[in-house]
């Protein structure tokens, strides 16, 4: 950690804070986020499909049995509390030991537990029930967005990223924040209502989770592992949850945002996704000049490399420097493998295409300190997944 | 309920083997003196009740409001990962085992505790631990900041600050076991002639029990650092899926060392308050044998229902079904030893001193966080509410109202022995009120936030959210201040003075620790007191 | 009171002492030496061996004070009765020790790897299959070969149960009073540990180089040399305590009736004994 910006925030973010004091009264103008939380919501969001109804419902009935609990035990102790004191002239009993009422207060407290689980018991059941569904999404975690691709069903082939949408200074306090503020992306995920969708989800380095209130979902996504949860949602509109699962420092910036639609609509989507895939896939047959492959490599390596190995390639802690690395600079075979199938903390990064991975390669290859004047073409990737 | 015959408890030192009190800084550091030693795990404690009490109130503090005021996140992940290290492995166990170190060795009546050269090494451990877990601040690229559960693979990923905690943890935990076992062989080993485990008092039941929860479970938490750590830098694929190996893995070895942890740091709690409230209510405690037997069963189910806390990650139904049951079950003696509480206090005749607040407050607030935690039992709700606020104020109400609440009453209840003064009432009032209060303010909050799905461990969070936090940021410092007024006004000055204590402090208290002087003398039962009920 | 032969006090208590304090100085070199070390500081090992020195150096001389105590008569049954209990707890706290690898071995063979050669897993790992033992599907990790019981192993399973009866002939040796039977006894253990040892370093030679199976072998070398690791230093340790208890009984220390470190270092051993029996059953021949 670097101390010295530390306390300069800490400095600036005292003086900023007494401005923002005023500031803050003026949070509560704040609306309820549509799909989201709503201002001072107490309870669970409203339910959208029936599995969260259900929820809502389990919530209540150990809510009200608890309460009831709780009354009457403490108003055994508070009365106690206020006859049994010596300032009333209360003389202590002297009993101390009853097998009946222990007996008792065993099993009474057993059988309500008992009584309270078996609701549940039918709820876990169904939520585990993956089977039948209409249409089948991939959830990928990544540090710090979802990858979605759809694997089955109608839009079968449909992949996108999905990234936090609130501007930078809105999180800095340098604009105002808006109503969907942290919980709002640039691709959503579309769903057509009714139907019963299957979230498979994974993760490509650590763990994220995968939640959506609403739906009554949340499923942890696990690097090199698939899970599954589903949903069916009962009404059109937008929902919204967070990445529930510590993951870094943007665990706080990786939302996820679902679409309901009417089937018309879902279908018109997915034509339309389909088309603007179409526009701007890579031709992996085209052969890139040094210069064009550098460029795109540059921005494939700011979206998911310089995270670790950080802008100027000099890595740190855990991860290694690419500028100088004998990979970087060795063999090519060296870095496709590292590359398509990952190497302790390095996680696999096949799911990128063949023109991504060859322009990220061309660009470590020459950047920095490293000139190799190589130009690593899309089809001497495919060649390496073939080789795999 | 006992009467004891001190015939020679109160003996002149003149035995040969007998040595003086050492003075000056020797008698710190070598200190072989069970009432020395805890005295520094009750320093050592406080010390870093406060320095994770700082942290929480810079993560409150940057949670004032929405945005990013203060810090940046991945300063305020480490402040949150080392706030729940420091609280739980700094400032409650050790400060559980000062009480014990304090506590236990005059309870029985034994001279000292079983080893006293070890006692003293498994405290000098712990500063050394912590210089090691605090100093990871400064190592380049900060401390670890991968919540205190050090989850795979995300420690895997950390900087050498993540190496830092886990030698440091590793300390801990051999000071632990060390502790531990000085502690379970003192009780086995060294009680008073006459005294049978079942008349034992029932703090010395409850930590007979968390020891060995300790003894069973800490090695394991070793084990899983150190798989992170062969994983980080030997390469090892345990919690790779590309080798072998599985994330999910790390959490069930994790969890099944962090829930029995959870009772570790609660059972001695429940064991305070049974000492406390049968002295105020002037009445034997009621039920003791069942709740001997509650305490073991809470004991013997909390190892069997560790993947409560991993509802999300997606097991199968059979296991999701089973550690829903398993954990809804610890209610039941858990139960037993509320109603039990409430028995005793039936028909006493009460008076509300200070540490008979604390422990009143204890069973209130924390029956709250025992109820919230039957909420997150149940696996339906927990998929709702995982890894939201409502579980952080599921565990505050648990270890803050339950573990530290009752620390406070064992304090205000036995610092006359300690230091031969009473506590100023007044002020323990002052104190007992206002961390209630300020307590409830910071916490209760939460769980609203909880229900409405705001995720923790995050430095930012969606406008409609903002005055709950508010709330809570304000109680929390409400709560620090109350702290802070603690340390200066009611704990310092009572080592400096006040009313003179009597050898029994309290009308009602019983047991052989009121029969020695108070301040206790140095050494105290050199040779056993005859104990007969 | 007079419950104690000797004229040992009711239970001793120590005088103060230096050396929890230093031993805890050293514990901080090597914790946070290694910490350097294993992100690939220089002075960090060196700090590391400084602390392991250090240690002990001190816990020589700790010993030394408890064993001259105990020479001197001033442990009386009580205490005897302590060492008893600290050293089966100890003991306990080991096998749970040894439990979190063996769960971990049990979890990936029989959890994790279904896991991943499980129809929805083709989704990211298409040509796994889950057969053990593997090197996980991520196509990393070399080819290998796994260890098979023949033929080290099972000889180190003989040595070690070998050794089981020939520390039980030199307690009942000792318990006779027959000392040099005893001393015959014991040292045969200790030369047995450390065959198994030698042996043990002999078998890892064997598997980096003939067999290609090293630590980063995926799960399977991770399993494997972790728990066979940890328990050769485990039985390094034993025959540490062995070997000084056998300098004890040679230098005349210890009874027929009062000889609790030579007992305490014996179930250590067979404890010892009993990880590598689950062992060999669980990694060399499962
Ligand atoms: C002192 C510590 C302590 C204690 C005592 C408890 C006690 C309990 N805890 Fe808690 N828990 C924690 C500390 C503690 N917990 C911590 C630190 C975490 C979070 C860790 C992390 O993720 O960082 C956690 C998280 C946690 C979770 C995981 C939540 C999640 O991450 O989603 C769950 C889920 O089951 C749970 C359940 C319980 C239960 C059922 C009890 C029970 O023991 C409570 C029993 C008590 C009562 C029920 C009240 C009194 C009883 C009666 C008055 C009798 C009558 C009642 C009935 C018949 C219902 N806890
Ligand atoms: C074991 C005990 C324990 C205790 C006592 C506390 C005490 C407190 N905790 Fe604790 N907390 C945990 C254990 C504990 N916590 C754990 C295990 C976690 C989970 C970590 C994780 O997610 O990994 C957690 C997480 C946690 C979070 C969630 C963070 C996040 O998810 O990002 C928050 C947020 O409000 C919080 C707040 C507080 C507050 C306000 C207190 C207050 O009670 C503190 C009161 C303050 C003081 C006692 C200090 C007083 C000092 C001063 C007033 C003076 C200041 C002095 C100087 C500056 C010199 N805690
Ligand atoms: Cu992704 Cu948290
Ligand atoms: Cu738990």
């Amino acid at each position: 950690m670097n101390l010295n910006t530390t306390t300069t925030r800490l400095v600036t973010g005292v003086i900023a804070s007494i401005g923002g004091l005023s500031a803050s009264f003026a949070a509560l103008a704040y609306n309820d986020m549509p799909g989201g939380p709503a201002v001072r919501q107490l309870n669970f969001a409203a339910p959208v499909t029936k599995i969260m109804e259900e929820i809502h419902w389990l919530h209540w009935f150990m809510m009200i049995i608890c309460a009831v609990i709780f009354i009457a035990v403490f108003g055994a102790m508070f009365y106690s509390i206020f006859k049994h004191r010596k300032s009333k002239g209360s003389k202590p009993a002297d009993f101390h030991e009853s097998t009946t009422v222990e007996i008792i207060w065993t099993i009474i407290p057993l059988i309500i537990v008992i009584g309270m689980a078996l609701p549940a018991t039918k709820t876990v059941v169904a939520m585990k029930d993956t089977t039948n569904a209409d249409i089948t999404i991939k959830a990928t975690g990544y540090q710090w967005k979802w990858g979605y691709d759809y694997i089955k069903g109608e839009g079968e082939g449909i992949a996108f990223l999905s990234t936090l949408s609130t501007p930078r200074d809105q999180i800095n306090n340098l604009a105002e924040k808006s109503d969907t503020y942290l919980m709002e992306v640039d691709n959503e995920v579309v769903v057509p209502v009714n139907k019963k969708i299957r979230v498979i989800t994974t993760a490509n380095d650590v763990i994220h989770s995968w939640t959506v209130q609403g739906f009554g979902v949340k499923q942890d996504a696990i690097p090199g592992f698939v899970r599954d949860a589903w949903f069916k949602a009962e009404k059109i509109g937008t929902y919204r949850g967070q990445c529930s699962e510590l993951c870094g420092k943007e665990h706080a910036f990786m939302p996820i945002v679902v679409k309901v639609v009417s089937d018309e609509d879902y279908s018109a989507w997915v034509s339309s996704k389909k088309k603007e895939m179409a526009a701007l896939a890579d031709d992996p047959s085209k052969t890139y000049t040094l210069e064009e492959a550098k460029e795109r490599g540059a921005k494939v390596y700011a979206a998911n490399c310089q995270v670790c190995h950080q802008p100027n390639g000099k890595g740190g802690g855990a991860f290694p420097a690419l500028d100088g690395s004998k990979v970087v600079n060795g063999p090519k075979e060296g870095q496709y493998q590292i590359l398509l199938n990952g190497k302790n903390a390095m996680p696999k990064w096949a799911s990128l295409s063949d023109t991504e991975l060859a322009s990220v390669m061309t660009f470590t290859r020459n950047s920095w300190g490293n000139h190799t004047g190589e130009v690593i073409q899309p089809s001497d990737f495919v060649a390496a997944r073939a080789a795999k | 309920m006992s009467t004891v015959t001190t015939h020679d408890t109160m003996h002149d030192h003149s035995h040969d083997h007998a040595h003086a009190m050492p003075t000056g800084w020797r008698r710190w550091l070598f200190a072989t003196n069970h009432k020395d030693i805890g005295t520094m795990y009750l320093v050592f404690a406080m010390m870093n009740l406060f320095a994770g009490g700082t942290m929480a109130l810079l993560i409150r503090l940057e949670l004032f409001q929405p945005g990013l005021q203060f810090l940046r996140p991945e300063f305020f992940n480490q402040l949150t990962t080392l706030h729940g290290l420091v609280m739980v492995f700094g400032a409650i166990m050790p400060a559980f085992v000062g009480f014990a170190n304090m506590m236990i060795p005059l309870q029985i009546g034994a001279s000292d505790m079983a080893f006293a050269r070890m006692n003293n090494f498994s405290f000098w451990i712990m500063p050394v631990a912590a210089a090691l877990l605090l100093g990871s601040f400064l190592a380049p690229g900060g401390a670890t900041a991968a919540g205190w559960t050090l989850y795979a693979p995300l420690s895997v990923q950390m900087g050498p600050g993540m190496d830092m905690a886990i030698f440091a943890i590793h300390l801990m935990g051999a000071s632990s076991i060390m502790g531990s076992i000085n502690i379970v062989v003192t009780i086995l080993n060294m009680r008073a002639p006459g005294m049978s485990l079942m008349k034992m008092p029932m703090f010395c039941w409850t930590w007979l029990i968390t020891a060995y929860l300790l003894i069973a479970v800490m090695p394991v938490l070793a084990g899983a650092i150190t798989m992170v750590l062969t994983d980080r830098h030997f390469g090892t694929s345990f919690f790779a899926a590309s080798g072998g190996g599985d994330p999910v893995m790390y959490q069930h070895i994790f969890w099944f060392f962090g829930h029995p942890e959870v009772y570790i740091m609660i059972l001695p709690a429940f064991g305070i308050v049974s000492e406390v409230i049968p002295t105020f209510a002037r009445k034997r405690l009621f039920g003791y044998s069942s709740m001997v037997y509650a305490t073991a069963s809470i004991a013997i189910l909390s190892f069997i229902v560790w993947a409560h806390h991993m509802f999300a990650t997606g097991m199968p139904v059979t296991g999701q079904l089973f550690f829903m049951y398993a954990t809804m079950l610890i209610a039941v003696p858990t139960g037993v030893k509320i109603f039990n509480w409430i028995a005793t206090m039936w028909q006493g005749a009460m008076t509300f001193e200070t540490p008979m607040l604390w422990a009143v407050g204890f069973i209130f607030v924390f029956t709250i966080g025992g109820f919230t935690g039957l909420i997150c039992a149940m696996a339906p709700i927990d998929i709702g509410i995982q890894d939201t606020y409502y579980v952080v104020a599921h565990f505050h109400y648990v270890l803050v109202a339950g573990s530290l609440f009752a620390m406070f009453s064992g304090f205000y209840y036995w610092a006359p022995k300690w230091t031969g003064y009473m506590v100023n009432e007044t002020r323990g009032k002052i104190h007992f009120w206002g961390s209630m209060i300020f307590f409830n303010v910071t916490f209760f909050p939460m769980h609203f936030l909880g229900l409405a799905g705001m995720p923790r461990r995050y430095a930012d969070y969606p406008v409609q959210f903002a005055d709950f936090n508010m709330i809570a940021s304000i109680g929390a410092l409400g709560f620090g201040l109350s702290q802070l007024y603690f340390l200066l006004f009611v704990a310092l000055p009572t080592y400096r003075g006040g009313k003179k204590a009597e050898a029994q402090s309290w009308e009602g208290a019983e047991g052989l620790e009121w029969t020695v002087p108070s301040p206790a003398p140095f050494h105290t039962f050199e040779t056993p007191p005859v104990f007969n009920k | 009171m007079s419950s104690t032969p000797t004229q040992a006090p009711y239970y001793y208590v120590p005088e103060p002492s230096r050396h929890p304090i230093r031993a805890s100085l050293g514990l901080l070199a090597f914790g946070y030496g290694m910490s350097q070390w294993v992100n690939g500081s220089q002075w960090g090992a060196y700090l590391t061996g400084l602390g392991i020195l250090w240690v002990l150096f001190v816990l020589y001389q700790w010993f030394g004070d408890a064993i001259a105590e105990s020479e001197g008569g001033l442990n009386s049954v009580n205490v005897d009765i302590s060492y008893r209990w600290s050293m089966s707890w100890f003991i306990f706290s080991e096998i749970m020790f040894f439990g979190a690898f063996f769960s971990s071995l049990f979890y990936a063979r029989n959890i994790a790897m279904p896991w991943l050669g499980d129809i929805d897993s083709h989704l990211l790992w298409p040509n796994f299959s889950a057969v053990w033992p593997n090197a996980g599907p991520g196509g990393l990790v070399d080819t290998f070969e796994t260890m098979g019981p023949w033929p080290i192993p099972s000889i180190n399973t003989a040595i070690l149960l070998t050794s089981g009866l020939t520390v039980t002939w030199a307690h009942h040796a000792l318990r006779a009073n027959h000392r040099k039977q005893a001393i015959q006894g014991l040292a045969l253990t200790v030369g047995l540990g450390f065959i198994f040892v030698c042996l043990q370093v002999f078998e890892y030679v064997h598997a980096y180089h003939e067999l290609n199976l090293k630590l980063t072998s995926g799960i399977y070398g991770s399993t494997f040399f972790m728990l066979t690791g940890f328990h050769g230093f485990h039985v390094t340790l034993g025959a540490i305590m062995l070997a000084v208890i056998l300098r004890r009984l040679i230098k005349g220390h210890f009874t027929a009736d009062n000889h609790f470190g030579f007992e305490g270092a014996a179930w250590y051993w067979h404890f010892v004994d009993v990880v590598w029996l689950g062992l060999y059953l669980l990694v060399y021949w499962m």
